[in-house]
């Protein structure tokens, strides 16, 4: 402590009406004055909702591609990484007469505890067919625990499609 | 693997002296080494085929003077020149000989195995996130730690049927396979049921079953533990759950006396399948299609998930004092099961001490397959000799207890796992009796009982059975007790010991370990935290002159 | 009030109601007087529940929010576009506001003396009331006489000596409200405030004296609210005695507890202070009186120094006369009112809490001397002005 450049600074004394507060009082009711002129910051949230920024981290969600085909395979990548083990997958076999037989597996159940979810990403980051998407849904409530355990049919409403630029199965079918 | 000092060779791994057992190919040897050396085609319980040409590695032999037979020597070290081989050579077809000298990282080798997994890899579907194999797939690892990372192929990869059925239990993926002829091998030289080959060329090729013929019999799922990619599907495993997910207990299969060593794969308290165990002198590494099923039991509809007395749902107390008072009052006999632990058949001894009354032990036999399924069709009726349950099996056939039923001379009988009706008791001679009934499956016997005590299966408890060569083989708790059961262990020692006050309550396996041993001779000794994976051989010399129903199987046959 | 009846009375019979309609002039005066009362009280409760929306938007608007602008309900939120701006307002907030604290269920800790525990919250509220009675609202010009008459209650002699000392046992409900609730944060708080308004009382009453000399020039009762008001028909007391107005307002703001001067219920180092154990109704009251004691102030304040019911300096009812006049009083004395809550608001929005030892420091060492010095400086300047000039 010694070895340091420690400059001291003597508080300059306070001139004698500084020493009354109300000049420095005044000058600070200035400054709300202004602020009260402004137009308010705030949103009147849940009439006005913000811009949800691209790449915003919200409800993990399931996608469909453009051909309204469910991406997700169950390869369970997502469940094995998901730190607080907040994904549940059942997988099941693709019915043969669906027309999606190449692609053979996809979710039979599909839940994700919302109660547990930390939207980390890493689901997204894992997901080898980019089924899982976090996307803007930030506010999401319930009235019971089951009631925050968002199954298959919800993750696909909230998530939506996403077109497949790759469109790796649909060459595998035409071959 | 390689105690036997007379027979062992000096070989050279990466510079390296090395002592190991002669007449073993080179992946064998360096796998007792704990050196990996990657390959898709051979495996160490098939006959070698050589065809995957993973195995590739840069191999030397000492050099000798062509004329005169003399060593050349290296002047810059002092000793014998090393004449390498100027190609690669498959380790699988190298058996190891005095001064072989292997080169695993040289350019060669490293190179030789970078292309093979580049031909592999250049048809190979990114199945992947589809694939049951994921996890356990051996293109899968090799292909990270050998391969090159990338692929230079540009052209559309073939295609094949993607999901061909080639018998009752098995899926074929024509393009994940990478023709390593595992299966064929198996099918050919161990099942005995060649119908498996390779049809069209090049890489066109892939396997199918003869004309006229399909992959079936009892061992077809062997092919798909063969199988080092997903080409070959278990039906019934397929697309259930992923390899990582799932813990591996080490079990014994209840099949029948044979004893086959298994791995039980759980999640969760669930058990998706069973696969085969490792053990040389029993199972070796096969297992039959009908074993592996037995994990539905588990589940099934008519598992038993409650203490009853009569119709009534009793708690555990209730039933124990219901069953008690039941012996009690009547003249008892007891059913003792061979499907019963070595552990539980002592504490239905000491329980049957207690009480008074006969033991009967049940026999169910079946046709031997010569392979792994003996006729005992279960896993531990020598245990009840070992334990001296029963002294021999003739005094203690079912036929004895029906005559007494008969006579009147029995009230109440203790029946363990069996169903009375299948072991040769009519319906009058049942409703003749209070039966107690201690098992995990529904059947005509519980129908009946008066009290009813749910027991575990064996993938709930812990315990040790001993198979037709008196093999002590013990096995793990897979997965926690359904709910509403109690293991058969504690609810046969509190009935024991509230049956009288000599006895005391054994609730886990060492305090009835430390009984057993004190009591049957053959056990002496034998500490069950110890026994070792592949079993301990028991004394069998006591019960020589016992007639035993089984005729052999595939690593054992009767002594004559 | 007589005076503005018997002048109502004429209104009326100019508009063609017959005599027998309506009741002797004596008669008139006690009615209105009882619905005078009324009003009154009705109204100053009223207000205390818009002084604290009017908190709550001033608040919000200093940090850049909108505040209260949900808060509606059916009947108003059908007027069109009027029922909107008031929803944005917050008009119904209050309501809302006042029927929580009265809807919630009444806790009455096991620890505090019961009595006295009950009886703080009335003890903070009960003098800002009664004090209301000797507020002149405006006053009543007879047209005809050029007479003026207050339009007050209750025109007492010592008029707003009277009202200091009953305003200044609001303290006692701060003290016994703390002292009962038998918990330390509460006691402490008590404690700062007792010390606090004591400390003050003196500035406060030190600053209003030289009102009171200027006021004694133009009438026999100097010490009646109304002859001040009525004194100040020229300049406003705040240019004559400018330094009187300023300890006047700051002393005022610590007889109030408002900020910086919140030592009793400063909440980040006493929790809430001495109504910490209080909740609900028994808070609402403290609550209600805080803000009637705010109300009360700045009505004072605007008497004493801006001129009370007078329009403008030298224009104290713009020409008008009678009632018209009355009710322009009525008018100019709520919109001065309203200024004053709200810069006492904005000084709350804008300066932080003094410690404790800067307000005893302030109160002792910086604002009674100079309310003495002016003080003085007052009394000679009277008594030369008196004896010499004279």
């Amino acid at each position: 402590m010694a070895t340091q450049n420690i400059k001291v600074i003597t508080r300059k004394p306070l001139r004698w009406w500084e020493k009354l507060y109300i000049p420095q009082v005044l000058a600070g009711m200035k400054i709300t004055l202004g602020i009260m002129l402004r137009k308010p910051v705030t949103l009147k949230y849940p009439f006005e909702r913000p811009v949800i920024p691209k790449g915003y981290r919200g409800v993990p969600t399931l996608v469909k591609d453009q051909n309204g085909r469910e991406k997700c395979v169950s390869c369970q990548l997502c469940e094995f990484v998901c730190p607080p083990k907040a994904i549940r997958i059942t997988p099941g076999e693709i019915d043969p007469e669906s027309g999606n037989e190449h692609i053979e597996k996809a979710p039979a159940e599909f839940e994700i505890n919302m109660l547990r979810c930390i939207y980390c990403g890493m689901c997204q980051e894992v997901c080898p067919e980019a089924a899982i998407v976090l996307q803007g849904e930030y506010s999401l409530n319930g009235y019971s625990r089951s009631g925050m355990i968002n199954d298959k049919k919800k993750l696909y409403e909230l998530g939506g499609t996403i077109p497949d630029p790759v469109r790796k199965w649909d060459k595998k079918k035409r071959a | 693997m390689s105690e036997d000092k007379t027979n062992l060779v000096t070989i050279n791994i990466d510079g390296k002296d090395y002592q190991v057992a002669a007449k073993q190919n080179l992946i064998d040897a360096a796998h007792s080494l704990g050196i990996e050396i990657p390959h898709y085609c051979y495996h160490p319980k098939l006959p070698m085929a050589g065809s995957c040409r993973m195995c590739l590695v840069e191999i030397g032999m000492p050099m000798r003077d062509r004329a005169t037979g003399e060593p050349v020597m290296d002047e810059a070290t002092g000793k014998q020149k090393i004449g390498w081989m100027p190609k690669p050579a498959i380790a699988c077809g190298t058996n190891v000989s005095p001064g072989l000298h292997v080169k695993l990282n040289s350019k060669m080798t490293v190179s030789s195995r970078e292309g093979v997994t580049e031909f592999l890899l250049a048809n190979h579907p990114l199945d992947c996130p589809i694939c049951d194999q994921a996890g356990e797939c051996t293109l899968q690892e090799f292909s990270s730690q050998y391969g090159k990372g990338a692929s230079r192929y540009r052209d559309a990869k073939n295609v094949k049927p993607k999901h061909k059925s080639l018998g009752p239990q098995v899926m074929y993926d024509g393009e994940r396979c990478i023709r390593c002829t595992r299966c064929v091998r198996f099918c050919r030289d161990i099942m005995g049921r060649p119908v498996l080959g390779v049809t069209q060329r090049g890489s066109h090729s892939e396997i199918d079953c003869y004309p006229g013929t399909q992959l079936d019999g009892n061992y077809t799922l062997n092919v798909v533990d063969v199988c080092p990619v997903g080409a070959m599907t278990s039906k019934d495993f397929r697309f259930k759950m992923r390899v990582w997910f799932l813990k591996k207990s080490k079990s014994i299969c209840t099949e029948s006396s044979v004893g086959v060593n298994t791995t039980v794969w759980s999640r969760e308290g669930k058990i998706y399948r069973i696969t085969p165990r490792e053990n040389d002198a029993v199972n070796v590494v096969w297992m039959s299609d009908s074993g592996r099923m037995l994990y539905k039991t588990v589940t099934a509809e008519t598992r038993l998930t409650g203490f009853r007395r009569g119709e009534s749902e009793v708690t555990f107390d209730e039933a124990v004092d219901a069953a008690l008072a039941l012996m009690k009052d009547g003249v008892p006999a007891f059913v003792a099961s061979g499907k019963m632990s070595v552990e539980e058949q002592f504490t239905l001894k000491s329980l049957a001490n207690a009480v008074g009354g006969n033991v009967y032990l049940a026999k169910t036999l079946g046709e031997n397959d010569k392979m792994l399924i003996s006729e005992d069709r279960s896993p531990n009726r020598r245990g009840a000799l070992v334990t001296g349950l029963v002294k021999d099996f003739d005094s203690s056939e079912i036929s004895a207890l029906a005559a007494k039923i008969d006579a009147d001379e029995v009230k109440t009988v203790f029946v363990c796992g069996e169903d009375l009706k299948e072991l040769g008791l009519t319906d009058e001679q049942l409703k003749k009796v209070e039966i107690v009934y201690l098992g995990t499956q529904a059947n005509a016997t519980s129908e009946e009982a008066s009290v009813v005590l749910p027991g575990r299966t064996v993938f709930e408890k812990a315990g040790t059975f001993v198979n037709q060569e008196f093999r002590l083989q013990k096995f793990e708790v897979a997965v926690p007790g359904a709910k509403g059961t109690e293991n058969d262990l504690i609810i046969l020692s509190t009935l024991a010991a509230r049956a009288s006050s000599g006895v005391a309550l054994d609730n886990s396996l060492g305090s009835v370990w430390e009984k057993l041993r004190a009591a049957c001779p053959a056990l002496a000794g034998i500490d069950y935290a110890k026994i070792p994976d592949a079993g301990t051989l028991l004394d069998a010399s006591p019960w020589a002159n016992i007639a035993f129903p089984e005729t052999g199987s595939l690593k054992w046959s009767p002594k004559k | 009030m007589d005076a503005f009846a018997q002048g109502l009375l004429e209104i009326l019979k100019g508009w063609g109601v017959s005599d027998a309609w309506l009741p002797d002039t004596v008669t008139t005066g006690l009615i209105l007087k009882a619905i005078f009362a009324v009003v009154v009280v009705l109204a100053i409760m009223g207000c205390c529940l818009y002084t604290v929306l009017l908190e709550r938007k001033t608040a919000a608007w200093a940090q850049g929010r909108v505040g209260p602008s949900i808060t509606t309900m059916p009947l108003i939120a059908a007027i069109p576009l009027v029922g909107k701006v008031l929803t944005y307002c917050g008009f119904i907030q209050p309501l809302a506001d006042g029927g929580k604290l009265f809807m919630r269920q009444e806790p009455l800790p096991e620890h505090v003396n019961k009595f006295y525990y009950c009886l703080a919250p009335c003890l903070a509220l009960a003098p800002a009331i009664i004090t209301m009675v000797m507020i002149p609202f405006t006053s009543y010009i007879n047209p005809e006489t050029g007479e003026e008459t207050a339009l007050m209650l209750c025109n007492m002699n010592p008029g707003f000596v009277f009202m200091f000392a009953i305003s200044s046992l609001g303290v006692y409900g701060v003290v016994l409200g703390g002292w009962a609730s038998n918990s330390k944060y509460p006691f402490l708080g008590s404690i700062r405030g007792s010390a606090q308004m004591i400390s003050y009382e003196l500035s406060l009453v030190l600053a209003i004296l030289p009102v009171v000399l200027i006021t004694a020039g133009t009438s026999d009762n100097p010490l009646s609210l109304f002859s001040i008001v009525q004194g100040q028909g020229g300049f406003w007391n705040i240019i004559l005695a400018p330094l009187s107005a300023v300890i006047y307002f700051v002393a005022l703001l610590a007889e109030m507890n408002r900020q910086p001067f919140d030592m009793p219920e400063s909440e980040t180092d006493t929790v809430g202070g001495f109504h910490t154990e209080y909740g609900t109704f028994k808070f609402g009251l403290f609550f209600t009186g805080e803000y009637l004691h705010m109300i009360l102030g700045s009505i004072l304040f605007v008497m004493f120094f801006l001129g009370g019911w007078h329009a403008l300096p030298f224009m104290p009812t713009l020409g008008l006369d009678g009632v018209l006049g009355t009710l322009l009083g009525i008018v100019c004395l709520v919109v001065k009112v309203i200024f004053m809550l709200f810069v006492i608001i904005w000084i709350r929005w804008t300066v932080p809490r003094f410690r404790f030892d800067q307000v005893m420091r302030i109160g002792w060492k910086l604002l009674l001397p100079f309310a003495i010095a002016n003080a003085v400086a007052y009394f000679v300047f009277f008594g030369i002005y008196e004896t010499l000039l004279k």
